[in-house]
């Protein structure tokens, strides 16, 4: 043993509360965030063995994944009901569930409310160094600003209720290393597209990434959740970047952030994280950031990813005979054929929002290529959903709204909207979506939708020609 | 939670790899806010197909699934687990799974076995005409003549045969627990917040 920690390794470590002799550790838990659809039942559970929350102060709660995107409230202040019923009990019951329990809670008009995701960082909530759990995959994002991040099932969400605490066996330690800078109209997220499909979405499988490197050191933390947060799709438990001057920068001040003589310290107890000169991962990959294009999934599988420059593969040309038949039934799906050429794919729903790219910069992004021109009329939906109230605000502030809005685009209120088909937003059966969310799986946006992932400015394209579109023909020129 | 020792019956021969969790149970199906219920969803697009497994006679039922490589891999979703559990599944057999999909099926006394390719071959052929015998207790998967064997955490057998509540084996620890909030409190200060 060489004494010598990764970043990952030194958070598991100052975590482990007891650790059993085949390894299993019961693990400390600073952060818990709670959203109603992993919820109702952990909570049952608490009832029914008379158990309490053991540190409601470490919880956070906000509804997402079930609110319309439509106004919450009516013209008199009052709170809009929620038509479907089994979303209306899932909001209920959390509504019910907080407060009994003593738990904070940013319930549907808050001002605070958001996606979890997006929630988190932005309230100060999650820090670096923290362990963070959600009843949500991607709580992976949390990675972006430092945190052994990641998503946990109903059973272990009661369990870190009562207890504060998991029982985890350590994962193995993996470095995605991405030096170089960013080409034109290439953005964080086709940089995770385009790792993920090279890797495979199971190569990271038992792993927890850490990712470095010269493009990550220089990125905004907005990008850094954007790449964390999918580190779930390349199979990994969590993603996380090393905590440094941009991520203090943009934790200062924050709502839950230390304040005073706590932020010193915090600060230089951050500075401590960073993974040890020499210290080595049991896994290995690197990038080029400069070889990467602004990137599209064709399929229904984060392996399913080509430069917009490309066309969809040929399932014949696979060796494997397994991923032939898996490229044929997904080509099949999304209504594709091969060596059709990607930028001449015809879209009809637009989705910039999700966890993953829902933040103020992508907004930001976004806007500045649809801003004086106008989505095309085969466009039959296009929002625009924040990812929480704060970036809502912020955007507006900045006017953001109003350029969407002029452009043909709508603008919604915050929520996980059509990034998965609980909510009213979905995208019609045989449609296709230009989506800036995270997963292409099949029926992900509603049954029959047919999803392509991308960056903010991608979607953007998307809607000003119809079509899968290369931003860079795009940018800077109205 | 209900002990299991083994699990016997026919399995369904689903063998693909990439097993989702949208493909177990679409997202719009998470919104009981009870454990049960679920079984009619589960695996719905592939019940959609005709000629399928889940709805043939011949394995309606079963207890078991086979299946390829990281199986349950994507949502976070203890759903998955209920909607099979729902559906009268109580062991995956596959050649690997999401770590996530892995922890909350044991949770919920569902027992996941990992085989390599060749035996998941030849259990899916078997699957084809009879049943498997699944022994916590020997760590043995028996098919007509044959028997194989798998790995499980010593710990995890012993929740799973004894049927542990994971939350009363940890509230066993409250002493340890506590002292570790005194030292944090201590260290950082910042990490408890005013309610
Ligand atoms: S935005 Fe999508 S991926 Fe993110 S938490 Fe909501 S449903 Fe999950």
């Amino acid at each position: 043993m060489s004494g010598l920690r990764t970043l990952y390794e030194k958070i598991w470590d100052s975590h482990v509360v007891h650790r059993r002799d085949d390894g299993t550790c019961l693990l400390y838990i600073d952060r818990h965030l709670i959203h109603e659809v992993t919820s109702a039942q952990a909570f049952d559970g608490l009832r029914a063995n008379g158990r309490s929350v053991r540190r409601p102060d470490l919880t956070l709660a906000v509804p997402d994944h079930n609110l319309p995107t439509t106004p919450r409230v009516d013209g008199s202040g009052a709170r809009m009901t929620i038509a479907d019923m089994d979303s209306a009990a899932q909001l209920e019951a959390l509504e019910r569930n907080a407060p009994e329990f003593g738990i904070r809670y940013f319930g549907a008009t808050a001002p605070e409310q958001g996606i979890v995701h997006v929630v988190g960082p932005e309230q100060g909530f999650s820090l670096p160094g923290t362990t963070i759990v959600c009843g949500d995959s991607h709580t992976s994002a949390h990675g972006g600003i430092g945190a052994l991040a990641f998503g946990i099932g109903t059973s272990e969400v009661e369990h870190v209720l009562a207890t504060q605490t998991l029982q985890l066996t350590p994962s193995k330690t993996m470095e995605v290393r991405i030096d170089g800078s960013l080409g034109y109209g290439v953005t964080p997220k086709d940089i995770i597209l385009a790792v993920i499909g090279r890797m495979g979405a199971g190569a990271g499988t038992g792993h927890v990434i850490e990712y470095t490197g010269s493009t990550c050191r220089s990125m905004s933390v907005e990008g850094r959740l954007t790449i964390a947060n999918m580190s779930i799709e390349a199979g990994a438990r969590a993603g996380v970047f090393a905590p440094d001057e941009t991520t203090f920068a943009y934790l200062k001040g924050r709502r839950f952030a230390p304040k005073g003589a706590d932020w010193e310290r915090a600060v230089s107890a951050w500075c401590a994280l960073a993974t040890d000169a020499g210290a080595s991962y049991d896994k290995v990959e690197i990038f080029d950031a400069g070889a990467i294009a602004p990137t599209v999934t064709w399929g229904t599988s984060l392996d399913d990813v080509v430069p917009i420059t490309g066309c969809v593969p040929d399932p014949e040309s696979m060796a494997d005979p397994a991923r032939r038949e898996s490229m044929r039934k997904a080509i099949g799906y999304m209504g594709l054929a091969a060596g059709q050429r990607m930028q001449d794919i015809a879209v009809q729903n637009i989705f910039i929002g999700s966890c993953t790219n829902s933040r103020i910069e992508d907004l930001r992004a976004a806007a500045q290529v649809v801003r004086g021109r106008h989505i095309a009329p085969e466009i039959r939906q296009a929002i625009v959903v924040p990812g929480s109230g704060l970036v809502k605000r912020q955007a507006e502030a900045e006017g953001l709204d109003l350029i969407f809005i002029e452009a043909g685009l709508e603008w919604r209120e915050p929520g996980c909207s059509m990034c998965l088909a609980m909510n009213p937003d979905k995208v019609p059966p045989g449609e296709r979506c230009a989506s800036t969310s995270n997963r292409n799986f099949v029926g992900r946006q509603g049954p029959g939708s047919r999803t392509h992932l991308m960056s903010p400015i991608m979607a953007a394209a998307a809607a000003v020609t119809g079509r899968l579109a290369d931003v860079r023909d795009w940018m800077g020129v109205v | 939670m209900k002990p299991v020792k083994e699990v016997f019956g026919r399995a369904y021969p689903l063998g693909r790899d990439n097993v989702d969790t949208d493909i177990i149970l679409p997202g719009r199906f998470l919104k009981t806010i009870t454990r049960s219920g679920l079984a009619s969803a589960a695996f719905e697009s592939i019940r959609a197909e005709p000629g399928n497994i889940f709805e043939n006679p011949v394995w309606k039922g079963a207890p078991i699934v086979i299946a390829g490589q990281n199986f349950g891999c994507g949502s976070s979703r203890e759903h998955a687990v209920w909607a099979m559990m729902d559906l009268g599944i109580l062991a995956v057999i596959a050649e690997s799974y999401s770590d996530i999909f892995s922890g909350n099926a044991f949770k919920n006394g569902m027992v996941t076995i990992t085989q390599p390719r060749h035996n998941i071959v030849r259990l899916l052929d078997w699957a084809q005409v009879g049943a498997i015998a699944i022994s916590l207790l020997s760590q043995t998967i028996t098919f007509g003549d044959e028997n194989v064997e798998f790995h499980v955490d010593p710990f995890r057998k012993e929740c799973l045969l004894k049927g542990l509540d994971e939350i009363g084996l940890t509230l066993g620890f409250d002493a340890d627990i506590t002292a570790f909030e005194q030292d944090l409190s201590q260290r950082q200060p910042w990490i408890a917040l005013p309610l």
